[in-house]
């Protein structure tokens, strides 16, 4: 089936609250209400013409207000047929700050990682979602990495994180820790002494 | 090889079947040839790690025999990119690593961050952050021959250590544990 | 074993074995209670008398990585496991932003860093769908011949670190051999041994070399003549991998399907999906080759032993292909490799999807181009060691520990892939 059925039929089915076709886009999306998505998921793998079986990937795109966009995050969705091999596109938007989307890991088990990955990086969070912690990073870590306002800290629990200052600092204080690999001191040296 | 071992060794096998030489120069040939690594393989490195140990690259001729645990080990070969959550298992298990013991930082990730320098928000830029390193294997990844040569820099470098008077500048032995507290810290 | 777990809380929680680092963490807004069909939120308080939290921690003498698994044991049977990632979280996704789009391919290469042809080459695919690039048969057929190589390459150190995990050591030196040679190979195209930012976008870096088909076919009959048959004798066909291998982790198609495992994960499970075959690029239809599928002969299909016995016998299949890729190349007559290549790569504003069938299965590349400018926008790996490793939990529970192992290895995770 082609994106424009795919569409329809989801349209159908959940009125307007799958909306916002983009049909002239390489793999076309449709835009789907956040509160929605759970249960557009569901029909998505259950009805035998869509069959929608695996979720290929899910992954958040961070949009901060630049000209001529609003300013959002989407969530993307693609889903991929093995029956009827097709794919389609959902997209979420979500705002930047405070954002929370229903888990869909009931009907894909892979969701479950996936969204700790994307709260892990972006900060959305998952309602409904059964563990939902920090994937990637530790569990200690401040922010979120992959936001676009993102600001490398100084040090994380004594460590340098960035790295300009750092190298600089240690470069002109004249610091030379362990050994180049030409300098060494000739072979027994110890036995004149 | 053969300054350091005729050279200090006076060889009297033809007349009296004596050998003469010091102390420190039978137990530095001893800790030398036979490093046994703990095989610290995080990335990409440790592929070559592994290929070292394979049988083209053989690092068995150097008597090297990696072990899995730290507390029999001597040598821990940190290959790879060490992250902050990495960060702290990595100086835990150099604490419990018996003296005399050493660290080989190899590939460019481990020294100083490698690729991952500068946008890199979870590496940490170099493992002498946590502990102190030895000898520094450049390369992204260092082929076998180049991790090869920093196991032989090490190895001349264990010769001139002293079992009983510590020079200050050696790492490896009780001093280099001592600087390795400011290090870490 | 508890049936109803609560969600975790942190502050009673043991957490970590190594407890003293975490300090609170920070916690997702879920307050809803929904039974979990994982084993994800146990406690120090609801373990049994004779169970205890065993951690098989980030540094261990396995290939695989720095991966770290909790498991709640008793000694030897394990009631749950948690595995835990991002020991190598490499922010790859960060540094695709900041540079350019050819300046993403190192970065590419150090993902899956045992088959690192595989992942430039689905970076570049994916570019040159943005930009509308077409790249002319010869470097498709480069292409072929370099991936299939890259695939049996991967395949050897992923059956030989599988053998070594299991106990046996001898199987790993003689794959190890040949891996070596298709290294010496890849040496000469391009000068890496592990990491070759060799698939550019729009085309390859370095033309093959002159004598490089007669070398190539040379180490094939090596291969298929002295590698594979042993390496089938030695190790796959061996009573005791066969009795250690066939009766664990077995995974439903069902499953695997809904936890996205692909490749040989998949096949092993009985489902014959190849993406070189249902969605062929880069010519692949025009060449012959089976897709091997987990026939279940010594224990249920989908066991350990069938995942790894379709990696086995996929290296026979790619040898096919790459015998066919340098037939074609010997045909066609030596064309620039850098003839497509532009200048300055600037797609137009757009995003993509592409998968392609890496050796460690099905690597997808999610780019969006905005503004047309010079760096990605947004760079999204959907890693297939990743969602590997997501169904870990739920097919480890109730193995014997040894037999954790026997799970990791033949799920082929490498770590730099999941952790990015």
């Amino acid at each position: 089936m082609d994106a424009q059925g795919l569409h329809d039929l989801l349209a159908g089915k959940f009125g307007e609250r799958v909306s916002a076709f983009q049909a002239d886009a390489l793999q076309p999306w449709s835009v789907v209400a956040p509160e929605a998505i759970a249960e557009v998921a569901a029909f998505a793998k259950a009805d035998p013409a869509l069959a929608f079986d695996n979720l290929m990937c899910l992954g958040a795109v961070d949009y901060p207000a630049i000209k001529e966009s609003v300013p959002r995050m989407e969530l993307v969705y693609h889903l991929y047929s093995y029956t009827h091999r097709h794919l389609h596109v959902l997209k979420v938007m979500l705002p930047r700050e405070g954002a929370s989307v229903p888990s869909v890991e009931s009907v894909w088990g892979v969701a479950n990682w996936h969204e700790r990955e994307v709260f892990d990086m972006f900060g959305i969070g998952f309602t409904g979602h059964s563990d939902l912690r920090r994937i990637l990073l530790p569990d200690d870590w401040e922010g979120h990495p992959l936001r676009k306002d993102w600001v490398d800290p100084e040090f994380y629990t004594g460590m340098h994180v960035r790295p300009t200052a750092q190298m600089a600092e240690r470069f002109q204080a004249g610091e030379k820790i362990g050994i180049g690999p030409f300098d060494f001191t000739p072979f027994n040296a110890h036995v004149d002494e | 090889m053969t300054n350091s071992i005729t050279g200090p060794i006076q060889n009297r096998f033809s007349e009296t079947s004596l050998v003469f030489t010091t102390v420190d120069n039978v137990v530095n040939w001893a800790r030398k040839s036979s490093l046994w690594p703990m095989t610290f393989g995080l990335a990409c490195c440790a592929i070559e790690m592994m290929a070292t140990g394979a049988s083209r690259y053989d690092w068995d001729r150097f008597g090297m025999i990696p072990r899995g645990t730290p507390r029999q080990s001597d040598l821990m070969i940190v290959a790879g990119t060490v992250t902050l959550k990495m960060a702290t298992r990595v100086k835990r298990l150099f604490e419990q690593m018996p003296e005399p013991k050493y660290v080989i930082s190899m590939g460019s990730c481990s020294n100083n961050g490698g690729p991952y320098w500068k946008h890199g928000y979870h590496v940490l830029k170099g493992v002498d952050e946590v502990v102190p390193v030895d000898v520094y294997v450049p390369g992204c990844p260092p082929r076998p021959e180049a991790l090869l040569y920093g196991v032989m820099k090490l190895q001349e470098r264990i010769q001139e250590d002293h079992v009983l008077r510590r020079r200050a500048a050696s790492t490896g032995s009780l001093a280099g544990a001592s600087m390795a507290i400011e290090a870490i810290k | 074993m508890s049936t109803v777990i609560p969600p975790v809380d942190d502050k009673e929680r043991g957490g970590d074995s190594l407890g003293a680092e975490r300090q609170g963490g920070a916690r997702g807004g879920s307050s809803s209670l929904v039974t979990p069909p994982h084993d994800y939120g146990w406690r120090l308080e609801d373990l049994d008398n004779d169970e205890m939290i065993l951690n098989m921690g980030p540094q261990h003498p396995s290939t695989h990585g720095v991966l770290r698994i909790e498991l709640r044991t008793d000694g030897e049977v394990v009631r749950a496991a948690r595995p835990h990632i991002g020991y190598l979280h490499r922010c790859f996704e960060k540094h695709a932003e900041n540079v350019d789009y050819p300046g993403v391919i190192p970065y590419t290469d150090r993902m899956d860093y045992v088959a690192a042809m595989g992942n430039s080459l689905g970076y570049a695919l994916a570019v040159e769908q943005l930009m509308k690039i077409e790249v002319s048969p010869y470097v498709q057929a480069i292409r072929v011949t370099v991936c299939e190589l890259q695939r049996i390459a991967s395949h050897c150190l992923a059956v030989g670190a599988y053998g070594m995990d299991i106990g046996a050591f001898t199987p790993f030196l003689h794959l190890l051999r040949d891996r070596e040679k298709i290294l010496d190979l890849f040496e000469w195209t391009c000068g890496a041994r592990l990491l070759y930012n060799y698939n550019w976008v729009g085309g390859v870096s370095h033309d093959l070399p002159e004598g490089f088909i007669r070398a190539a076919r040379q180490f094939l009959r090596d291969f298929e003549s002295v590698t594979f048959p042993e390496m089938m004798d030695l190790l796959i066909s061996n009573k005791i991998f066969i009795k250690r291998t066939a009766e664990i982790g077995v995974c439903p198609p069902a499953l695997a399907v809904s936890y996205d495992l692909t490749g040989p994960n998949l096949r092993g499970s009985g489902m014959p999906r190849d993406l070189r075959k249902d969605a062929p690029y880069m010519g692949y239809d025009k060449y012959e080759f089976d897709v091997k599928v987990g026939k279940g002969e010594f224990g249920p299909v989908g066991s350990c032993f069938d995942r790894n016995w379709v990696r086995a016998a996929e290296m026979a299949e790619s040898a096919k292909l790459v015998h066919q890729a340098l037939d074609a190349l010997e045909k066609m007559e030596k064309a620039d490799v850098h003839e497509k290549v532009p200048k300055r790569v600037k797609p137009p504003k757009g995003e993509v999807y592409s998968r392609s069938e890496a050796p460690r299965i099905q690597l997808g590349y999610f780019i969006v181009a905005y503004a047309s400018g010079i760096n990605p926008y947004r760079v999204k790996v959907k890693s297939p060691c990743f969602t590997a490793m997501s169904v870990f939990h739920i097919l480890a529970r109730g193995m014997y520990i040894a037999d954790i192992i026997a799970l990791i290895g033949s799920l082929d995770v490498v770590l730099g892939e999941i952790d990015r």
